[in-house]
């Protein structure tokens, strides 16, 4: 049987053939002792677990903060896990976070505060100084955040300890072919991922894991086989052509980001607020996809943009329409042994709005994710798509309203009749998020808010992020 | 001096490297892990529970019901009524059952879901209204009076009416319920998340038929507390001592989140009914207030709760005629407990809603019929007839007002409302007047022990837990001011009910005022011997001698607080006391509803703007200003990190934090992904808190200082009540919102505003 090997703070852990579906919180917590990362909700939204990882990407070391809760031990394979406990110099000397957090009095019970120093000793060594944004995925319940925030732009000042060392050589040293555990492949290529999975089309396939391991923390299920990709390079791309972007499905949610935000500045923007820090560097865009969710934030926007997405079984591919995609609840036009291999979007002016309305700003899922892409040429609207989550089974056009539009000059008038179509387009529920009434009527304020900023500056209508005053 | 000093929170250091231990953290030798297994029905019999299945699970080691407990199965902390262990009937969705004992977390929550019960559905009261239908309730119907209110209403200028729903508020602290016991020779010591170290000794004890004196209870530090750990811990401590004391084996227990957010009590929800007479300057003539508290279905510490939304159904303002009526509901619903506030920030917005709606009637600034209505000379009793003598609400308003540019900025924000089309802002001012005090009065009592040992470093304990409120620091501040030493000098330890016992806990803001006091006693007892010893020793008198820096100046001679310390212990001196103290002037009569509850008040105000979208409710702080009152403050850097936090927090309660529950008594939100406490970016954009300069308490409490965890919580209310203005600006009628002002419940006012129905 195999094994994985990661750097623990430093020192090489090789696991003999673990449980494929084991945490990183617990294996830290129970079996190495590492009790500074805390386990605050099991879930992913609490931060209290935040570790930092280092990993090689395209040849290039990055560090990303991530939630230990929902990380699987074989996602570490080849990669440097730092907890709390590793963040000091060995001698007992504080990180500049650290020391920054004590002197701002920037911890009141503590139970955050691993989770709050892991977040801004991963920030710190990128150089971030977003602070609303990079520490959005941790909760405070005793500070109010206003003396964290004090320590982060501190600290941020400080230069990087003389201690850090560069491990980038030994994780190339790791890095090895497939894997195979008990419950769990590891493949190290796309082909070889996918001449498996066509053999094995029952296993459930791991990419970032914040929604799996829900599965599994929280509704106790056992999940294998698995099979893994984040090691596959070739998902993992982004290309750009003259037609438009290719992003590999095993793309995080961040660099999706960093990849659109010159071409799409609200998607982007919403992906600011799709989920957290932590997940986002988790989360592949392709399992957002994938997944099949009615409240994923991804589909909307990429609908609207008219994306197209790649399915592979074996070394055959296809490419659908991604609205194609999602055929009802719970049901994606994908074949046993097929996934989701790539999605491309083609070349546009940028005309997008992406709206994402939730209880809180931060991190949390929307009750509705409403994303209008309009073409107005000479006053009259030429072509639209808007699209919808948290209205219905599925991610959904809202082809009623677009027929409102569509021919019909781009007014106040166009626009209030279109809005009523809204009610032929969805029959949303209630749920804890919002009620039926809310989502209706919010959904056509939405088109009001994308006709006024058609015309006016965003500072208007926006309260936050992009073109807040 | 060692008080008044910004020093950093104790733990400061060891929190942020990892190595400040929780109960979860603590290592044991080979534990055993439990889980409780729930009800899924809101009121049934217990048809048949049959555990086959958890037993056989993988890693169960046994399972118990209620008849495998060894004696009481009561987790109650007030009225016996709240078995840890389900017997016959259960009474709210998540009510415990069984008790599952594995050999790990995962096997326990894993084997949990394996039982299977037949339930026979009874009636479930689910709601104010339900429980109202049904007289069901804890208590007769409460009354505090004053004046009289019927006439004077008659007689006023002017009238209104309203209603007002407060949602629950989920504490949310970060470390979730946790306990350990170990079985130590037939006693059982328990390692316990808790804010009352004294009620899990004393329910343990019950619990496995053992006198006190069989149990000592541990406690180094929560992270989190907030009310949530005051009696909803005992439930885990109880498991946790039964079995280790069955098995022979050391026991943990901790709650999943979702468990947690399932089976612990909340802040008590909430509908107040209001009625008020006034005059055409906004001034109260009368006032009636009926309250409606949601329970739940055990009693816990609801009646205290209830009346403390009493007590604060005045905030700070004197009402000449008033009439305040409680019920408390008794439901099929988890059962409410202790959050910060206690009640009070219930009875507090009340009363804040009112003045409100007052101005709206009116056409008024509502900040004008606020201070119209403050109290004043020969306008300060209380509508429980206390005497309010320390007010300062006028003159720390007017410096507020100042600070903050209120008036300057409502004209503002009316030009701003005027050409924004969607986006319009609101500001409110609300002040803050929080009784401090246990309204049982027997519990305003606490202990330190003390020991110097022959080097001079000194053994620190008391009473009181820390929950990251800086507790410890700050008694330590006050043994090393009387010592005159250092703060590295006092080693802070754990509670333990084997040190201090018979302890309150840590609640009601009384943690530095109790504790601080018993901890200045002791050290004075100590220091007074040493005086003794000194003045003999170098041939002068008790008075000429000195603790200053480490030193002590004896008569002409110098020597080190350790040198005398050593040649004390030489002298045969006693160099370890304890300490107590006791409340003084307190007297309540709580059916009369009359007397003092409270030594003295804590005082604040905060000036919230906030801008929402008209178009989906959204909205957001843009800046807050609080002046707060916190005496002499013992350690301004710890007093504002509690203002702070407690203004987010309150913050919280009344915008994005709803509870929702299913038509089954179902909780549906009941972790961080569906319940939305205040993330970092919700804190407001511009936060502007000061410490009120001259404050200084007019009672003898610790270095004049004033209690703080509590008061700040109520100045959320400025958020809600400035969104409840933005509204306003969208129509002409009064936004009679109910609490939490969610998006989804501000687009809907701003709708009402326009006519538009949902």
């Amino acid at each position: 049987m195999g094994q994985i090997r990661f750097l623990l703070n430093g020192d090489e852990v090789v696991l003999d053939n673990p449980n494929p579906t084991e945490t990183l919180l617990d294996f830290l917590r129970e079996n190495r002792k590492l009790t500074g990362t805390k386990e605050g909700c099991n879930e992913g939204d609490c931060g209290a677990c935040t570790v930092s990882v280092a990993a090689l990407e395209g040849g290039r070391l990055t560090h990303r903060a991530l939630n230990a809760c929902i990380l699987f031990l074989p996602q570490l394979h080849g990669k440097s896990v730092r907890t709390v406990e590793g963040v000091s110099a060995p001698d007992g000397r504080l990180h500049p976070v650290q020391k920054a957090m004590v002197e701002f009095h920037g911890s009141q019970c503590g139970f955050c505060t691993p989770g709050f120093i892991m977040s801004m000793y991963t920030a710190h060594r990128d150089g971030r100084q977003d602070f609303d944004d990079v520490l959005a995925g941790n909760l405070c319940r005793c500070t109010g955040y206003a003396p964290i925030i004090r320590a982060a732009e501190a600290a941020a000042k400080e230069p990087q300890p003389d201690w850090l060392t560069d491990e980038a050589d030994r994780l190339k040293a790791m890095a090895g072919g497939d894997i195979t555990l008990d419950g769990a492949f590891l493949p190290a290529t796309v082909d070889s991922f996918a001449d498996w999975y066509a053999e094995n089309p029952d296993a459930t396939i791991v990419g970032g894991a914040t929604d799996l391991g829900l599965w599994v923390t929280k509704l106790m299920r056992n999940l294998l086989p698995t099979v893994f990709v984040h090691r596959l390079e070739g998902m993992q791309q982004i290309e750009v052509t003259d037609e438009g972007i290719r992003i590999g499905a095993g793309v995080t949610v961040a660099r999706v980001r960093g990849a659109v935000v010159d071409r799409y500045a609200d998607f982007a923007e919403m992906l600011r607020r799709y989920g957290s820090v932590q997940v986002r560097n988790s989360a592949t865009i392709g399992g957002n996809i994938a997944n099949g969710s009615p409240i994923g934030d991804g589909p909307p926007a990429l609908i609207a943009l008219g994306a197209t997405l790649t399915l592979r079984r074996g070394s055959e591919r296809r490419e659908i329409l991604l609205e194609d995609f999602f055929v009802a609840y719970g049901k994606q036009d994908r074949q046993a042994g097929e996934f989701v291999e790539s999605l491309f979007i083609p070349n546009q002016p940028d005309t997008l709005a992406c709206y994402k309305i939730s209880k809180r700003f931060d991190q949390d899922i929307s009750a509705v994710c409403g994303c209008f892409n309009i073409t107005v040429e000479n006053g009259t609207v030429t072509a639209a798509r808007i699209a919808f989550g948290g209205m219905a089974a599925t991610p959904h056009r809202a082809s009623h309203v677009e027929a409102a539009l569509v021919g019909q000059p781009w007014t106040e008038s166009t626009m209030n009749t279109a809005s009523e179509a809204f009610a032929q387009d969805f029959t949303p529920l209630t749920d804890v998020r919002g009620s039926a009434e809310y989502r209706l009527r919010t959904a056509k304020n939405l088109l009001r808010r994308y006709f006024h900023e058609s015309a006016s500056p965003l500072t208007e209508t926006r309260i936050v992020g992009r073109g807040a005053a | 001096m060692s008080v008044a000093k910004p020093n950093p929170h104790d733990s400061g250091p060891s929190h942020v490297s990892g190595v400040a231990r929780y109960t979860d953290d603590m290592p044991l030798a080979d534990p055993v892990h439990l889980a409780f297994g729930l009800s899924s029905s809101a009121h049934a019999k217990l048809v048949l529970v049959n555990l086959d299945a958890v037993r056989a699970a993988d890693g169960v080691i046994e399972v118990l019901t209620a008849a495998d407990l060894p004696a009481e199965n009561d987790v109650s902390p007030s009225a016996h009524d709240e078995p840890m262990l389900a017997v016959d009937t259960v009474h709210f969705v998540g009510q415990p059952i069984f008790l599952v004992v594995a050999t790990s977390h995962r096997a326990a929550r894993l084997a949990v879901q394996l039982g299977s019960i037949q339930y026979e559905d009874l009636p479930a009261l689910l709601t104010i209204d339900d429980a109202m239908a049904a007289d069901s309730k804890f208590e007769e119907l409460m009354l505090f009076q004053n004046g009289d209110a019927d006439s004077a209403m008659a007689s006023s200028d002017n009238q209104i009416e309203g209603s007002m729903e407060i949602g629950g508020q989920e504490h949310f602290y970060l470390e979730g319920q946790a306990a350990s016991a170990q079985p130590n020779e037939g006693d059982v010591l328990v390692h316990s998340s808790t804010q009352h170290p004294t009620e899990i000794q004393h329910k343990v004890a019950e619990a496995l038929g053992v006198p006190m004196n069989a149990v000592r209870v541990e406690t180094r530090r929560m992270g989190g507390g907030f009310g949530g750990k005051e009696s909803q811990g005992n439930s885990l401590a109880v498991a946790c001592a039964v079995v280790a004391m069955r098995l022979n084996r050391p026991a943990k227990m901790r709650y999943d989140r979702d468990d947690d957010m399932i089976i612990t009590g909340k802040r008590h929800d909430f509908r107040i009914k209001y009625k008020a007479g006034f005059d055409n300057n906004g001034r109260l003539q009368s006032v009636i207030f009926e309250q409606f508290a949601k329970c739940g279905w055990a009693l816990d510490l609801s009646l205290p709760v209830a009346d403390r939304a009493m007590l604060h159904a005045d905030n700070a303002y004197y009402l000449p005629n008033v009439r305040i009526l409680s019920h408390r509901l008794k439901t099929n619903t988890v059962s409410n407990t202790a959050f910060r506030g206690f009640g009070g920030p219930q009875g507090i917005i009340g009363i804040e809603r009112v003045l409100d709606h007052i101005a709206y009637d009116l056409g008024l600034d509502p900040l004008d019929v606020r201070r119209v209505n403050f109290y004043g000379e020969g306008r300060d009793v209380t509508p429980y007839h206390m005497t309010v003598e320390d007010n300062i609400t006028p003159e720390l308003v007017d410096e507020l007002v100042e600070t903050s540019d209120y008036i300057a900025r409502r004209t503002q924000i009316a030009e701003f409302n005027k050409t924004s089309p969607i986006l319009k802002r609101g500001i409110s001012l609300t002040p803050v007047k929080f009784g401090i005090s246990f309204t049982l009065t027997h519990l305003n009592q606490a202990g330190a022990l003390v020991h110097v040992y022959s080097d001079g470093s000194i053994h620190l304990n008391h009473g009181g837990t820390e929950m990251g409120q800086g507790l410890f620091t700050k008694v330590a501040q006050v043994a090393a001011e009387v010592f005159g030493v250092g703060l590295d000098m006092v080693k802070i330890t754990a509670t333990d009910t084997a040190k201090v016992p018979n302890t309150s806990a840590t609640a009601a803001s009384s943690g530095a005022d109790l504790n601080g006091m018993a901890c200045k006693a002791a050290c004075e007892t100590i220091r007074e011997r040493l005086k003794d010893f000194a003045a003999q020793q170098w041939q002068t008198t008790p008075e000429k001698i000195i603790f200053r820096d480490g030193m002590v100046q004896v008569g002409e001679t110098l020597v080190s607080f350790a040198e005398l310390a050593a040649a004390a212990y030489g002298g045969r001196v006693q160099l370890s006391a304890t300490g107590f103290y006791k409340t003084p002037k307190i007297k309540w009569d709580r059916l009369a509803g009359k007397g003092r509850p409270f030594l003295y008040f804590s005082y604040g105000a905060a000036v919230t703007e906030v801008v929402i979208d008209t178009l989906t409710g959204e909205n957001r702080i843009l800046r807050s200003d609080i002046l707060h009152d916190v005496g002499r403050s013992l350690n301004p850097a710890l007093d504002i990190g509690q203002i702070e936090g407690a203004y987010v927090q309150g913050a919280g309660w009344l915008t994005t934090e709803e509870l929702v529950w299913d038509d089954k008594g179902k909780h549906l939100t009941h972790a961080p992904s569906t319940y939305k406490i205040p993330a970092c970016s919700d804190r407001p954009k511009e936060f502007n808190v000061n410490l009120w300069e001259r404050g200084e308490n007019v009672e003898d409490t610790i270095y004049k200082s004033k209690a703080v965890g509590e008061p700040p919580f109520n100045l959320g209310i400025s958020a809600f009540l400035a969104l409840s203005d933005a509204v306003a600006s969208c129509g002409d009628v009064y936004p009679d919102m109910d609490a939490p002002a969610t998006a989804e419940r501000v687009l809907k006012t701003v709708d009402m505003e326009k006519g538009i129905a949902w």
